[in-house]
């Protein structure tokens, strides 16, 4: 395979990354990292740098739509980013402290279990009327939307938000260390903790995980992971998908967003746990 | 002092207040549109000037691998001065490796947006928590050693 055949390939291959990582705020890496080193034998540190990559342009590509659409709740994702930053930097140093395989087994069973619940969830889905939460109060960080599958407003109350900042920190910690997408774990903490609803979960998620990524993105940048002949496709490929995506989400109902986002949250957790058994 | 935001007096004034808060919306909105669009633009002008400068890359079905580029030990710049190299000698890695860096900045340039438009709103308690999640992403570029 000529650099040109890696080039165009991995930039369509790329688009579905962007596509599928904009509807349920995961990011481009679920789909990047396991295509570059399994498909293509790429050295794994710079898969984890690509992902990083294709993490802020899914983030930066959906978000400008999300955010004009208040399918963002931008409030309550820029609140949530003082625990996510503050985790990837913490994460970041953390590396060489921690066995690493244990950390991938621990994880994919976290995840396994967010997938159970997430699933669950999905009939007492309903928005909150009321919230006693102060934080969430005092900050205004309830929302409404337009739901285009519905065809009507939805308003919600927030709640939850210590139990959903301590989550948020964990989900920092863990992309830096593991160099995965956060966003496996944001979601949750919007829908299960903090009650709203899964799709203004997935575009918040989507809107946070850039600024949690460029959190880590420096380090990854010095120690050479960032190598641009994978970056170049990597990220103009998830860019076009993030924009198709972000058209699509719109359209498709908040079960059908939630079955994919448990779908593809076992798929990762089985291959945590495969990383830290093999 | 005041954390909460001082709630509209009259009905003039929330209509004031929610067009503030729209106007961020679609400020921040526009931020990330143009960050990528310039990002986009560079990482093909990059892509081009390489496959110019390395004819034998650009073929469908030539000897060359690109094992050769995405190996261990494979040489692109990354630090600032080897970036600043690069350019001024017209490599299509260094560009794409900028236009990396515009990638990278567009979140943190939106944060720096939120940060002004949430002091203009008055809104003190959401400015706090933007100038905070800013100088986490200041502090980790400076522990990178950037």
């Amino acid at each position: 395979m000529t650099p040109l055949d890696f080039v165009i390939s991995l930039g369509l291959i790329s688009i579905v990354a962007g596509v599928l990582g904009s509807l349920i705020g995961l990011g481009g890496g679920v789909v990047i990292v396991p295509v570059l080193t399994l498909l293509y034998h790429v050295d794994i540190r710079l898969a984890i740098g690509a992902s990083i990559v294709s993490v802020i342009a899914t983030s930066s590509g959906a978000a400008a739509a999300y955010v004009r659409e208040k399918m963002t709740n931008l409030r309550a994702g820029m609140f949530l980013e003082i625990a996510t930053t503050t985790g990837a930097v913490s994460g970041a140093y953390l590396t060489t402290l921690l066995p690493t395989r244990f950390l991938f087994i621990l994880f994919g069973v976290v995840l396994a279990y967010s997938a159970v619940a997430t699933f669950q969830r999905r009939r007492t889905a309903a928005p909150l009327t009321v919230s006693h939460d102060r934080i969430a109060n005092v900050l205004e960080l309830h929302g409404e939307y337009y739901d285009e599958a519905e065809k009507r407003e939805i308003s919600y109350k927030v709640t939850g938000t210590k139990l959903g900042l301590f989550m948020m920190y964990i989900a920092g910690l863990v992309s830096a260390l593991l160099g995965i997408g956060s966003g496996a774990l944001k979601v949750p903490a919007m829908d299960l903790a903090m009650h709203l609803p899964m799709k203004v979960s997935t575009a918040t998620s989507n809107f946070m995980i850039g600024v949690t990524a460029a959190a880590s993105a420096g380090v990854y940048f010095t120690r050479g992971q960032i190598d641009p002949i994978i970056s170049a496709p990597v990220a103009i490929g998830v860019l076009i998908g993030a924009t198709v995506g972000s058209k699509v989400l719109g359209k498709i109902t908040s079960h059908a967003v939630r079955i994919i986002f448990v779908v593809v949250l076992v798929v990762i957790s089985l291959e945590m746990l495969q990383r830290g058994f093999f | 002092m005041r954390l909460t935001r001082q709630p509209p007096a009259t009905p003039e004034a929330a209509k004031e207040m929610e067009e503030k808060i729209r106007l961020t919306e679609i400020t921040i909105s526009l931020v990330l549109r143009i960050g990528v669009s310039v990002s986009v633009l560079v990482f093909i002008a990059g892509i081009v000037v390489m496959f110019v400068h390395h004819p034998s890359y650009a073929s469908f079905s030539g000897s060359i691998s690109y094992h050769g580029l995405t190996s261990g030990t494979t040489q692109f710049p990354h630090s600032f001065s080897a970036l600043v190299t690069s350019l001024s000698k017209g490599q299509g890695r260094g560009i794409i490796v900028l236009g990396t860096m515009l990638l990278i900045l567009t979140p943190i340039l939106r944060v720096a947006v939120a940060i002004v438009s949430f002091s203009i709103e008055k809104d003190p308690a959401m400015t706090l928590v933007t100038i905070f999640v800013m100088a986490v992403l200041i502090l980790s570029f400076l522990l990178a050693g950037l």
